[in-house]
């Protein structure tokens, strides 16, 4: 049997430093990450200039648990893959400069990934039999993307957000109910308690595009929901709210999703991104799914949250097509899906 | 003993190769590409061109700070990436302690100022004495008044340098009530071969530390933290 390739993984975008080793694009021998949630817990969100300095402090442990943890030597990794776009400036150029000079001194190929097809490609590390095309719902607190996969590096976007997304939506109610950051796996607990056809909020028709989402009109209409039940010092059923809201969420990225899949004549369906371990999410897309006999994809939740697994296997397909990136690599923080630079 | 040597710390980009008291190579670069794009290249540049073998180095110095907190991280990211690889100490070097070290054996004293946004500079002020670099004011983040007023009390002719001359020269000219002059374009910024100088002192004093361990000195929070540190001291 020939060697595996070996990528070293690199991911710094946002709050989480993380390093991983991949072999042959589907095997995770590590996967190191180094969360700061605690510290952005204090400001109610991510302040990047906090993430940045957290990155500097712990990106070469998180690396060289990351090599130790697959028992792998630095020389035997055959190229290094890291995140350049998009995401903070600031938080991207840690990673980026580390693994270019890692890359460089120990005389490997560079690989710049992009951070959504990484969450997207987090779907081939569980599901050995996934390979384009299908049709992935990207959901987290930066991204809300519907995408046509149509190869490991060739993808279409068919919605995105107009204005939040999803998992921004879930933070700014999480905060008005009272919830802590992040407002995600808050608002999921809370809404377990509560009756999610309590409270009618909108689903957002968006002009001209049939997939794009909006999420900005109900994150207001809960606001006003709120507003109008202090004003008439009603109590406010948080439970209720959460999972009412929740329901208007999953309810319109489940719609979306199962249009797409029908209208594209493919049959599997993959989700991906922080959002995608919300619970009430997976629950409504996987029914729905079933109900319409679409192969349903997922993966695991430390495989939704930011990780670098999910870049050593995006990398990986990008390293076998050849893809190289020069010493000058940039972080790129607005980095569009399918975009080369 | 041989040092590689990176400064981003400012607007200038500078890499140098420095082994003993020969200094190899070096390369700077003030231009408006950022140091994510220019820093590397120029590395491998002089890597290529004296056909050095970085294994064979001793130790990684870099402009630890003060400085743009973006630079600072990309010099930080460089240096611990290169010292993970390569097995190398890293060696920080107060960004104002080798600028002063640009101007060696100068009389008086020296006082490297870089703009620091917010109505202050990056500051301190240095002397040599008997052809040593001494402190006499520490790195800090101060209104230019008072790094002005310090120098006027200690009343010997000084010598300003750093990207914050070019800010503020007319107000150090108004302010200076004793003789002073600003260096010329071939030193009076950032340069590797400086930060390369002052790492073999501490090299030799063993102040160095592992890639692992190395961070920027900032000398400032994030906005974030000390807008709740002043939230907290009015008791909100």
């Amino acid at each position: 049997m020939e060697k595996p390739t070996y990528i070293l993984a690199i991911e710094s975008s946002c709050d989480e430093t993380s390093a991983a080793v991949v072999s042959d694009g589907r095997t995770v021998c590590s996967n190191v990450i180094y969360s700061q949630i605690d510290l952005h817990k204090l400001y109610g969100g991510v302040v990047p200039e906090i993430a940045s300095r957290k990155h500097i402090e712990k990106i070469n442990q998180v690396i060289t648990q990351a090599l130790k943890e697959a028992d792998r030597t630095l020389q035997q990794m055959d190229a290094i893959a890291v995140t350049y776009g998009p995401g903070l400036v600031g938080a991207l150029l840690v990673g980026v400069a580390e693994a270019k000079a890692i890359a460089y001194a120990a005389g490997k190929p560079l690989v710049g990934v992009h951070h959504i097809e990484g969450h997207i490609a987090a779907n081939y590390i569980e599901h050995e039999d996934l390979e384009p095309p299908f049709i992935c719902l990207v959901v987290s607190g930066g991204h809300t993307h519907l995408v046509r996969v149509e190869g490991y590096d060739r993808f279409e976007i068919l919605g995105r957000t107009r204005d939040d997304a999803a998992g921004e939506a879930f933070d700014k109610v999480a905060r008005a109910i009272g919830l802590e950051y992040p407002g995600g796996p808050a608002i999921d607990r809370l809404a377990r308690e509560g009756n999610r056809e309590a409270i009618p909020f909108p689903r957002a028709r968006v002009e001209g595009n049939e997939y794009d989402f909006s999420f900005s009109g109900l994150k207001s209409a809960v606001l006003n929901y709120l507003n109008q039940c202090e004003m008439k010092k009603l109590e406010v059923n948080r439970a209720d709210v959460a999972a009412s809201f929740q329901y208007a969420v999953t309810d319109v990225l489940t719609t979306h999703a199962i249009h797409a899949v029908k209208e594209s004549g493919l049959n599997r369906f993959a989700l991906a991104g922080g959002v995608a371990s919300n619970s009430a999410l997976r629950a409504s897309i996987k029914e729905a799914c079933e109900r319409e006999g679409i192969q349903f994809y997922y993966p695991s939740p430390v495989y939704c949250t930011d990780n670098a697994a999910m870049i050593g296997v995006a990398g990986y397909y990008e390293f076998i097509k050849g893809v190289r990136h020069g010493w000058d690599l940039n972080a790129v923080p607005n980095l569009k899906l399918g975009q080369r630079i | 003993m041989k040092i590689l040597a990176v400064d981003s710390s400012g607007l200038v980009a500078s890499v140098a190769l420095v082994e003993d008291d020969n200094l190899i190579a070096e390369y700077t670069v003030h231009y408006k590409k950022t140091h994510s794009q220019t820093l590397l290249p120029m590395l491998d540049e002089i890597v290529k061109m004296t056909e050095t073998d970085l294994a064979g180095i001793d130790a990684i110095a870099v402009a630890a700070g003060p400085g743009s907190f973006t630079g600072l991280r990309i010099g930080a990211a460089t240096v611990k990436g290169l010292g993970l690889a390569l097995d190398k100490p890293v060696v920080g070097v107060p960004t104002v302690e080798a600028l002063a070290m640009n101007l060696y054996g100068a009389a008086g004293v020296l006082c490297p100022l870089m703009d620091a946004r917010r109505d202050q500079v990056y500051t301190g002020i240095y002397r040599f004495a008997g052809g040593v670099l001494e402190m006499e004011k520490e790195p800090c983040a101060v209104p230019l008044e008072e790094i002005l007023a310090a120098l006027n009390v200690l009343g010997e002719p000084v010598t300003f340098l750093g990207d914050g001359v070019a800010v503020y020269r007319e107000r150090i000219v108004q302010e200076m009530r004793i003789p002073c002059q600003f260096a010329p374009a071939h030193v009076n910024k950032q340069r590797a071969s400086a930060v390369a100088v002052c790492a073999q002192r501490r090299m030799a004093d063993g102040g160095y530390v592992s890639a692992d361990d190395f961070s920027p000195i900032y000398l400032r929070l994030s906005q974030a933290e000390r807008e709740r540190k002043e939230r907290e001291a009015n008791g909100e």
